[in-house]
């Protein structure tokens, strides 16, 4: 049991599903937490626009992915598992994952179509049949987790090199979904270490006219100009490439709100009241900086999940990078 | 329990393990803002205005839901902190529409209070809920959905009363709070949603206006009755500490707006407590259905037709206090008076909205008129008498008038959970023992625990009683029923917290603290009674010697029927 975390820890791997928390950390501190039952679940809610890795691995690795889950079971001690995926997914691979599941105690979710759902403890809620929100933290899932017991949660990718690792087989590769304005778009897989700029040049989409990227997420990524793409990739490990010149920047940032208030939870009132009223203020095309600075503070800063509190930053860059508004 | 120690706003304070930062803040007059904080439900922190920051840590965290630890050093007001629960505040107000000149938080809005408080503008965006459906909830309960604030409050009381109609519905990227619409549910008019709204979106019907308006009809003579938990609860309308009994100025203000006659509805208690008593000896004797349940609570009695109809022979088929007193109004009473039934007003103020739907109930008809014409909740009363610019706390005191106004301890306690019960042992003891067992103080009844249980010896008879408060535990009463049919013999259900005097029709705010105030209000009024057993009031021997002495007339003006229901509620 040891003998797999601590190969973990010798790895570094960190969660890929967008966090990057440490996993060996995370399976320790499951491992650790006393209760008389444990939980593992597979995050495969991929939730956000435009990242569609975990898609890929169902499609090629669902086998290996499994195979995670079961050594993550062993490793904690939990007696069941569940896969959680979002509707289209569960669709997709229901007959598939329950083959190679077989009699094993390993539960498919089917969660509802909204991005909250992809959050740990709604997660947790929702599998329980409670109300799609999330809980006060903390307790953290790892000591209060699914059913009040101790709960290891990793998205598909990481339960997917955890098998590699296992092993011997890792050799510091992840999944890269690569998309908007370039040729060759799709999901690929290389160097965790790689920078932007590397993953645009290896799979051949490097745009040859002026462009900006959203980077991490297709909406709550990070916007990059292409002065700053010398840096390894953030959060569910998507780029995505936009044409300076072409697009419509008001556009995309009323697809991000759109999505961000169709897909909370609306339980806390700065992201159900602050994203309604930003929206408002992409609409009607009117930047003013002191009002979109006080709803992205009270977004960032009193949010209750990490939803609202991380929706501002692909606005924010957008508005102070591309448009120069303030 | 282990003290901790603390720091707050620079202040060294001491709480204890398990409680939150805002307890201790409460515990030491520290004012913290909250919204959806409330004694009864679990911590949310939704409406992020009791935001803290805390020393060395990062971030600002929720005072409502954060717990205290050794050496916390907490700020509670940095200008940091003030501009977020501003922000905070203009945007709830931006979904709110204020109706404030009809609002059920009127005279007493924290919400209002914080956005003075705060220097918030109220119009700094667009009004998002404009055209918000409103609903009505039978006769009882008034909805306007473009006044909630998303709380959930509502509907995790309404959870907690497993009546459960009240749930998240999405609307255009919105959850939004609604009726349901499945039709295995409906609203049993509690109002325990009034309650817990900290936005005046839930409020009763209001009943005002005509009660007003039969006050200047010359024609129609209105006799008011006083339900037994307003007389410790209507004075904190009128800033009287909690748990002050008021009845003297209750009675001397319906006086001077006009009413014809002011009784209070603790005698008909009484007659509820006497008549229950019979039936409950006759079920034993005879071996009748038992359990038999209480039936004064008419939430209680809905939730049994709608969600448990197979337990509707076990509720008694005596007529709830308020529902006696009206029906002996319009006929012992007109009689002895000598006015026409049609031209009485019985308006009754109650501490229910549940009550408003009781008096709709047309198997309640006697002679072709229904007993009571009007409910008032204790907040609608307060209201009535603010128009009439009544300074209840400067009046005189009053009594009552003859010839019911003069009840026993027995008829007072019924505001309380348990009350109806001891009143009935009182009288059981009494009947049982040939009136040489006087009783009194059955004190294993009372209390605010959710669900109590007793054995009662009365003469050759173990009685087991149960007494429940919260319609939440009633449902786990009764699945314990469907167990175990034979553990109980006598069960009293009331659907508030604290029964009465936590009614969804008392003063806001209402909370644990408060409920245990205004029942020990009620007890300390029981002590001081002559008579504290319903047989023993003068009042009552007089009617059953004159009048309820008839087999027809006690059946009429006291006994009732009860059906199966489907939805009432049904909103498209």
């Amino acid at each position: 049991m040891a003998d797999i975390i601590s190969k973990l820890k010798e790895a570094n791997l960190l969660g890929r599903g967008g966090a990057a928390f440490p996993t060996g950390l995370k399976w320790e501190s499951v491992a650790k937490a006393s209760g008389e039952k444990k939980y593992v679940i597979c995050n495969a809610s991929e939730g956000e626009p435009n990242v569609f890795k975990d898609d890929y691995i169902l499609e090629h690795y669902a086998a290996e992915v499994v195979e995670g889950i079961v050594l993550a079971m062993e490793t904690i001690g939990a007696a069941e598992a569940y896969i959680y995926l979002n509707p289209h997914y569960f669709d997709k691979y229901e007959i598939k994952l329950k083959e190679i599941i077989d009699d094993k105690p390993i539960h498919l979710f089917k969660k509802p179509p909204y991005y909250i759902g992809g959050e740990e403890t709604v997660a947790c809620n929702l599998i329980e049949g409670k109300k799609m929100e999330p809980r006060q933290k903390p307790p953290f899932i790892s000591e209060v987790g699914l059913f009040g017991c101790p709960t290891l949660m990793n998205n598909v990718e990481t339960f997917y090199y955890v098998n590699k690792i296992n092993k011997g087989e890792y050799k510091t590769t992840r999944f890269y979904s690569v998309n908007g304005e370039v040729n060759n778009p799709g999901v690929y897989e290389l160097s965790a270490e790689a920078t932007i700029a590397d993953v645009l040049n290896q799979t051949n989409n490097f745009p040859n006219f002026n462009f900006f990227i959203q980077v991490g997420g297709g909406a709550s990524g990070e916007i990059l100009l292409a002065d700053e793409i010398n840096q390894p990739v953030k959060g569910a490990g998507s780029i995505t490439v936009y044409n300076q010149e072409t697009a419509d920047p008001y556009k995309i940032m009323a697809n991000w709100a759109d999505f961000f208030l169709n897909g909370n939870c609306d339980k806390c009132v700065p992201c159900r009241e602050g994203i309604y009223r930003l929206r408002e203020i992409i609409l009607k095309r009117e930047l003013k900086k002191e009002e979109l600075e006080s709803l992205f503070n009270v977004l960032e800063k009193a949010s209750f999940c990490a939803l609202g509190r991380g929706a501002t930053a692909p606005f924010r860059g957008l508005i102070t990078k591309v448009l120069k508004a303030y | 329990m282990a003290e901790i120690k603390i720091k707050i706003n620079g202040q060294e304070y001491i709480g204890k393990r398990g409680q939150t930062i805002l307890e201790v803040a409460k515990d030491n007059s520290i004012d913290i803002p909250t919204l959806c904080e409330h004694s009864d439900l679990e911590p949310k922190a939704s409406c992020r205005l009791c935001l803290v920051s805390i020393s060395g840590r990062k971030g600002f965290f929720t005072a409502c839901s954060t717990l205290i630890e050794e050496g916390m050093d907490i700020q509670t007001d940095s200008e940091e902190i003030k501009a977020l629960r501003k922000k905070n505040l203009e945007l709830l107000f931006a979904q709110h529409i204020e109706r404030c000149n009809t609002c059920v938080r009127e005279f007493n809005c924290q919400f209002l209070k914080l956005a003075r408080d705060y220097g918030v503008n109220l119009k700094k965006y667009e009004d998002r809920k404009t055209n918000y459906p409103k609903f009505n909830f039978g006769p009882s309960i008034y909805f306007d959905s473009s006044k909630c604030i998303d709380c959930r409050n509502c509907i995790e009381i309404c959870e907690k009363q497993r009546v459960g109609f009240l749930e998240l519905e999405e609307h255009q990227s919105f959850w939004e709070v609604m009726p349901s619409k499945n039709f295995k549910k409906d609203c049993v008019y509690c109002g325990q949603c009034i309650l817990h709204c900290p936005a005046g979106a839930f409020m009763e019907i209001d009943s005002v206006s005509d009660v007003e308006a039969a006050l200047k009809d010359k024609n129609k003579y209105v006799i008011f009755q006083v339900a037994p938990s307003i007389r410790t609860a209507l004075g904190e309308e009128f800033n009287l500490p909690y748990g002050t009994n008021i009845l003297g100025k209750l009675f001397s203000a319906l006086h001077k707006i006009g009413a014809y006659k002011a009784f209070d509805v603790s005698v008909s208690a009484d007659i509820t407590t006497i008549e229950e008593a019979n039936e409950l000896i006759e079920r034993i004797t005879q071996k009748k259905t038992l359990p038999m349940f209480t039936s004064c609570c008419p939430a209680w009695v809905k939730y049994v037709e709608f969600y448990a109809p197979e337990f509707i022979p076990n509720l008694t088929t005596v007529r709830s206090p308020q529902i006696i007193l009206g029906g002996l109004s319009k006929t012992y009473f007109a009689e002895i008076d000598k006015i026409q039934p049609q031209k009485i007003v019985v308006v009754s103020l109650m501490p229910c909205t549940a009550k408003k739907y009781e008096i709709s109930r047309p198997e309640l008809n006697i002679n072709g008129l229904l007993p009571i014409d009007y409910v008032l909740t204790t907040r609608e009363l307060a209201r009535l008498f603010k128009k009439y610019n009544i300074k209840l706390d400067e009046l005189e005191p009053e009594a009552g008038d003859a010839p019911w106004s003069e009840p026993t301890g027995a008829g007072i306690i019924y505001g309380a959970s348990g009350g109806v019960t001891e009143s009935a042992m009182r009288t059981a003891a009494y009947k049982l023992s040939g009136q040489k067992i006087k009783q009194i103080d059955f004190k294993e009844l009372r209390g605010m625990e959710h669900i109590k249980e007793a054995t009662i010896n009365l003469g050759d008879i173990e009685l087991k009683v149960a007494m429940v408060n919260g319609l939440g535990n009633a449902k786990k009463l009764l699945e314990i029923l469907k167990k175990e049919p034979h553990k109980y013999d006598y069960i009293e259900v009331m659907a508030c917290y604290g029964g009465c005097i936590g009614g969804g029709g008392q003063p806001i705010p209402t909370t644990e603290a408060i409920r245990h105030l205004r029942a020990q209000g009620l007890y300390d009024i029981d002590l001081e009674k002559s008579e504290r057993i319903a047989d023993e009031s003068p009042a009552i021997q007089k009617l059953y010697q004159e009048f309820l002495n008839q087999e027809e007339a006690r059946h009429k003006v006291c006994h009732t029927a009860y059906f199966t229901k489907t939805k009432e509620n049904k909103f498209e």
